[in-house]
């Protein structure tokens, strides 16, 4: 359990707030993929912490950004931190998405609130020399977000439900063949639904991963609150605990159906 | 200048260096908690419900936050009992704490059956037997809710195992003072309480329950003053010793229940919101007792009642 200092807190687009917060003491290790699991409240009031994806992380100035929607009472109460504020968290928790040195060219694809562990994926990997190719989708352009920030590690393809930002439709539309034959390797996060599509149409084409979202209790293994089916180590499909064997699962062993 | 505070208990044939130990459920089976400190800190340890075949659990969502704490439907997920002793067990032997193992079943055979592999493995100081999860539609709570089943069930497994036998009540009953009563009289060496409350929310946004099996478990300090009030009456019907819980979140609410009655104190949900809840707690707990002129932990069981005042247990019927 570390404390933080928020240093920034401030709304990028509807419903979506972008906090920064830095390390009072050293930074803790990270890899793209992780969350932090923060306390919105002292008290008993709201006991649970809100799992939030590292979206960002300057090792330097040893800060730490966070893009969250405001989507029920805890991410409410964490909206009305303010500069200055401290923070309970505990983390980086959780498998990370992992970085293929040998891979020319990664397609990355986020889905709403799954686009901002992205980021520092896209930095990460365009620091190693990898290509990077991100498919962003919304439900529209008020809820877009990171398209500029994203775009200096590579392209962006924009998808919205509405067509009021980029290509209308899901981020599956981007997903052709001819983009696909490019990509050794792709990393997926947002929605069921998104995820389960974007496991069709790579189904033996592309390697890669998925970054599951479940509700969660504590973050750290205990409670088996955030289970999603997935193919076991004995090949049978069983609950893997999100928190603590994810987020970040193969992405050919994740169970959608049945 | 400092005075030493005696923390240890007994809870039965278990001599325990503190009264502290995480509940069942809220610990899975050690090794996550194994990386953020020692378990040898603890008083003992409780490991997840375990049953004879494995078990899936129940689908998501499976928690809910609710005010003051929280409503679970796990649904007793776990591997089963040959790889519980096989796999999951061992490694807490490489602790100085007694290993109390929680057995759940759906009828007298199979937990029979669990109890008695747990105590022949040689892994297990002690079994908890579960009767009263709400989450499973076929999982111990007909046990837990009439007080001949129950008593039946745990004559059954007392005399297949050869640790002590620790039954865990449900406050989903009329009158937990004669589930206490039966299974004492059934030979309980011990008894755990509470369990969780059975609780729903309902996600008005979407006209649905919150947990995919609408019901849930509330824990959490919502629930601690019905855990101490049920802690005091069973305190008073049994001569058992009792592990108390429900929303216990710091030193001074287990303080609480020890008065209430209870000989050692569970802590649960705590857990999840910090995991260094118990080494927290079990740090307060001698702060407190230093403070307090207390000498010894167990010199605080059941001093809140009452000296020749009326029976709780007689008036809450």
């Amino acid at each position: 359990m570390t404390i933080w200092k928020v240093t920034d807190h401030v709304a990028i687009a509807d419903q979506m707030m972008r906090l920064t917060m830095e390390a009072e003491g050293e930074l803790p290790d990270y890899r793209p993929g992780q969350f932090l699991h923060i306390r919105v409240t002292d008290g008993f009031d709201h006991l649970l912490r809100r799992p939030i994806s590292l979206c960002l992380v300057e090792p330097d100035t040893k800060q730490l950004t966070i893009v969250y929607r405001i989507s029920g009472k805890g991410t409410k109460l964490l909206s009305e931190k303010r500069k200055g504020d401290r923070l309970d968290v505990l983390g980086p928790l959780g498998q990370s998405f992992p970085i293929h040195t040998g891979d020319r060219h990664a397609l990355l694809i986020g889905g709403g609130i799954g686009v901002p562990p992205m980021l520092e994926l896209a930095k990460q990997l365009a620091g190693k020399g990898i290509r990077v190719t991100t498919i962003v989708g919304f439900q529209s352009a008020k809820q877009a977000i990171l398209i500029e920030e994203l775009s200096a590690y590579g392209e962006v393809l924009v998808a919205t439900n509405d067509g009021s930002l980029g290509r209308q439709g899901l981020v599956t539309e981007y997903m052709t063949d001819g983009l696909l034959a490019l990509a050794d390797r792709f990393y997926a996060c947002g929605p069921s639904p998104m995820l389960s599509a974007v496991q069709r149409v790579m189904q033996d084409k592309v390697d890669g991963y998925l970054s599951l979202e479940e509700r969660m209790g504590c973050g750290i293994g205990l409670c088996a609150g955030c289970v999603h089916k997935a193919k076991l180590p004995d090949g049978t499909v069983g609950y893997r605990k999100v928190c603590k064997e994810g987020p970040v699962f193969p992405a050919q062993e994740v169970v959608f159906h049945g | 200048m400092d005075k030493r505070v005696d923390m240890s208990v007994q809870i039965a044939d278990l001599r325990l260096k503190n009264p502290v130990m995480p509940a069942s459920g809220c610990f899975a089976f050690g090794k996550e908690m194994a990386d953020w400190y020692d378990l040898s800190l603890l008083g003992a340890i409780v490991v997840k419900a375990t049953t004879l075949e494995p078990r899936l659990g129940n689908p998501t969502p499976r928690v809910a936050e609710t005010p003051g704490g929280m409503l679970n439907a796990i649904g007793l997920q776990n591997p089963g009992v040959e790889k519980v002793i096989g796999e999951e067990l061992p490694h807490l032997r490489k602790y100085d704490l007694p290993v109390i193992v929680n057995v759940a079943g759906t009828a007298i055979e199979d937990y029979v059956e669990t109890a008695k592999r747990l105590s022949d493995s040689g892994y297990a100081d002690a079994l908890e037997l579960n009767i009263s999860c709400p989450n499973v539609k076929c999982g111990g709570i007909q046990f837990g809710v009439d007080p001949i089943v129950a008593a039946e069930l745990v004559s059954h497994v007392k005399a297949a195992i050869k640790v002590p036998l620790i039954v865990k009540l449900s406050p989903n009953v009329t009158d937990i003072a004669e589930m206490a009563r039966a299974v004492e009289a059934a030979g309980a060496d011990a008894i755990s309480m509470i369990n969780t409350l059975v609780g729903m929310s309902i996600d008005i946004a979407k006209r649905k329950p919150l947990i995919a099996i609408e019901t849930g478990g509330l824990s959490g300090p919502a629930v601690k003053p019905i855990a101490v009030r049920m802690v005091y009456q069973v305190a008073q019907a049994v001569k058992v010793p009792i592990i108390g819980m429900g929303g216990i979140m710091n030193g001074e609410d287990a303080i609480e229940f020890m008065m209430a009655g209870a000989s050692a104190v569970a802590v649960g949900t705590a857990n999840f919101v910090d995991p260094y809840a118990c080494p927290n707690i079990i740090a307060q707990m001698e702060t407190w007792c230093r403070e307090h002129d207390v000498e010894r932990v167990a010199d605080l069981t059941g001093v809140a009642r009452k000296q020749g005042g009326f029976l709780v247990a007689d008036r809450i019927r």
